[in-house]
């Protein structure tokens, strides 16, 4: 008696037919199709290995050559083999401050985004879960928020935070915060309407009629649903920060000096583009190339995370 | 449709407050005031300035008295030149106006031709040529852009010059054709005008596509119309409403997107007296300049919106 009750409780297997198919995942179907994208690929190695060059270079010397503030009287070299890419006009080496510069951005460009994340989430679902009222408070600040002069926003916050000797406030925690605190506008909207078209599909609908909790159906059904977009809107997000870290630093209102940004350094190089043009192209292409292998990346990661936009 | 446009209208008036009230805060939240500087003063004569600006008074009673004033149409003066902001903002907006307005062109024109030129031509060469273009013309920041023709085309070539702008100064002379530099012109519009010709061609070419595998292309086609035809009259036109929402923000984008060129240029335009007020801590052009960019964001977004309807009978707005 109590046998068959035990078989009549297992769980129902569907028979594979003949052709089998290993079971993928939606990320592991997603990331063949990732890897199956060259220009995605070509950026994504491209940010590793920039990344991970950048990031050794302060504790491999034959990597760095030279410390990145250090002045000499070789200024204003064009590129050779001693200075790879020539020096600046205090006679600093530009590949060791461009090494510097992309350690910023790319610091920069992902802890802007981890606060947008976390902004942009908690407002999304705050939003989307959080009754009519609380939706359309959080709703109708988030539109105030998207039509703020952003770079007005940069500046002001900035010059409120920065000079200040707060703890763990370094100079780009602060162009972190600056970004951030005006960026999560975009994936707050995209969250929140995720969650609100995926409550009315008929997978969740089924998850509730098997009788899954509330807080299952959003957990396990719901917010992997919601990653894909979310993901590529980061990815997006990123070369955005960096662009806006730049455009700062150019203007003089980022990352203050002797920190070699690559906003800094374009700055810099723009001044002197008359006598030596090299300061301004080595930094600005490798903003340009991060920003460039980001964009490659996000658009890859669209087409492998959502196959229905081709 | 009229209700929803008189509530989208009416909801620019908390936006702009809202707004205001967080720039106001912010920027007195900096160190330093618009007379903070390097060199002390006598303190009767610091206090005398502060008095006529009204900073000496407690912060709340300087707000209250500031939306008083915006209520009242009037954005007070420059702390920095003590002119009136509003006259300011408008000869500013003027000549950023025209950049915008050329940029806008320039983009739509090149951008729907690429893209539809990279449709046609789909999976050939020039298609994936076009797609590599547009993708890294969309990625490659216009300062860098601006700088490396700067390099070429003014230091190396010669051909164009690299400071101000060479448009009409006044509304009056827009018709005067002698009082337009077009050497001046050239590289800050097209600079300026890569990002949404990038953004606008793939757009176009994403849109174009999918539009010409409808069946009443094929349809079409099967009639025997001729294929010039079929792009222009059946194709383009049904292309055309993505392409709509994307210029629509980018002619919004545009208002803030020229602070660093104009800035690079030196063009004495909206953006960047934004970018020196700021630096000046000049409160009174601060602020206008806030209100100034939220209002044209607002707008845009509006005009945008109901510009859908207008294109695609089939959104309704309640």
């Amino acid at each position: 008696m109590a046998t068959s009750t035990d078989t009549t409780m297992q769980p129902l297997y569907l028979e594979r037919d003949g052709m089998t198919r290993d079971h993928r995942g939606l990320w592991s179907d997603a990331w063949r199709r990732l890897v199956r994208n060259r220009l995605a690929m070509v950026g994504l190695i491209v940010l590793v290995v920039a990344g991970g060059i950048a990031f050794l270079a302060p504790y491999v010397d034959s990597i760095e050559r030279y410390t990145p503030s250090a002045i000499s009287g070789d200024n204003q070299l064009g590129p050779s083999s001693g200075h790879w890419f020539g020096t600046d006009q205090l006679g600093r080496d530009i590949w060791a401050r461009t090494l510097e510069g992309v350690r910023v951005s790319i610091q920069i460009g992902v802890g802007t985004q981890v606060v947008v994340l976390a902004l942009g989430l908690s407002f999304g679902v705050l939003a989307a879960f959080g009754g009519r009222f609380t939706d359309n408070i959080v709703m109708r600040f988030t539109d105030i928020m998207f039509s703020f002069p952003d770079l007005l926003w940069f500046i002001l916050l900035r010059a409120i935070l920065i000079e200040r000797d707060i703890p763990l406030m370094t100079d780009i925690v602060v162009m972190i915060l600056a970004i951030g605190l005006i960026s999560w506008t975009t994936i707050a909207r995209l969250v929140r309407g995720q969650m609100l078209s995926l409550a009315e599909r008929d997978f969740v609908l089924a998850a509730r009629a098997l009788g899954a909790s509330r807080w299952r159906i959003v957990v396990q059904h719901m917010v992997p649903n919601t990653l894909g977009p979310v993901i590529v809107a980061i990815t997006f997000g990123i070369p955005a920060a960096i662009f806006a870290e730049a455009s700062l630093s150019f203007i003089g209102l980022g990352v203050p000096p002797p920190t070699a940004s690559l906003g800094n350094l374009i700055s810099e190089g723009y001044k002197t583009i008359q006598r030596n043009v090299w300061n301004a192209v080595f930094p600005a292409g490798a903003v340009a190339l991060l920003m460039l292998s980001f964009t490659f990346l996000g658009d890859g990661l669209r087409d492998a995370l959502d196959p229905r936009t081709r | 449709m009229l209700a929803y446009t008189i509530r989208r209208v009416l909801w620019i008036v908390p936006v702009l407050w809202v707004i205001a009230t967080i720039t106001f805060f912010m920027m007195h939240a900096v160190p330093g005031g618009p007379f903070t500087r390097d060199k002390e003063r006598p303190p009767a004569l610091e206090a005398a300035v502060q008095r006529e600006y009204g900073l000496d008074q407690p912060i709340y009673e300087q707000y209250a008295r500031y939306i008083g004033d915006l209520v009242r149409g009037d954005l007070g003066i420059s702390f920095h030149t003590r002119q009136p902001v509003m006259d300011t903002i408008i000869d500013r907006a003027f000549t950023s106006a025209q950049i915008a307005l050329l940029t806008l062109v320039v983009a739509v024109v090149v951008g729907m031709v690429l893209g539809v030129l990279s449709a046609l031509n789909h999976n050939g060469a020039g298609d994936y040529a076009g797609v590599f273009l547009a993708t890294a013309g969309a990625s490659v920041p216009h300062f860098i852009v601006a700088m490396f023709l700067v390099i070429v085309f003014s230091v190396n070539l010669g051909w164009f010059d690299q400071v101000g702008w060479g448009g009409p100064a006044t509304p009056g002379d827009i018709f005067n054709f002698s009082a337009y530099e077009p050497k001046k012109m050239v590289m800050p519009v097209v600079a300026l005008s890569a990002l949404p010709a990038a953004y606008i061609a793939r757009v176009t070419r994403a849109s174009m596509l999918e539009v010409l595998n409808q069946d009443y292309i094929r349809t079409a086609r099967a009639k025997g119309l001729r294929e010039t035809r079929i792009v222009l009259r059946h194709t383009l036109k049904n292309a055309m409403i993505p392409v709509l929402t994307v210029v629509g923000p980018i002619a919004a984008l545009l208002a803030s997107g020229s602070f660093i060129i104009e800035s690079m240029f030196n063009i004495g335009g909206i953006g960047r007296e934004a970018i020196l007020a700021a630096q000046r801590r000049d409160y009174g052009l601060i602020m206008g300049t806030a209100l100034f960019y939220a209002l044209i964001v607002s707008v845009a977004n509006l005009v945008v919106d109901l510009l859908y309807a207008v294109v695609d009978p089939r959104i309704r707005y309640r």
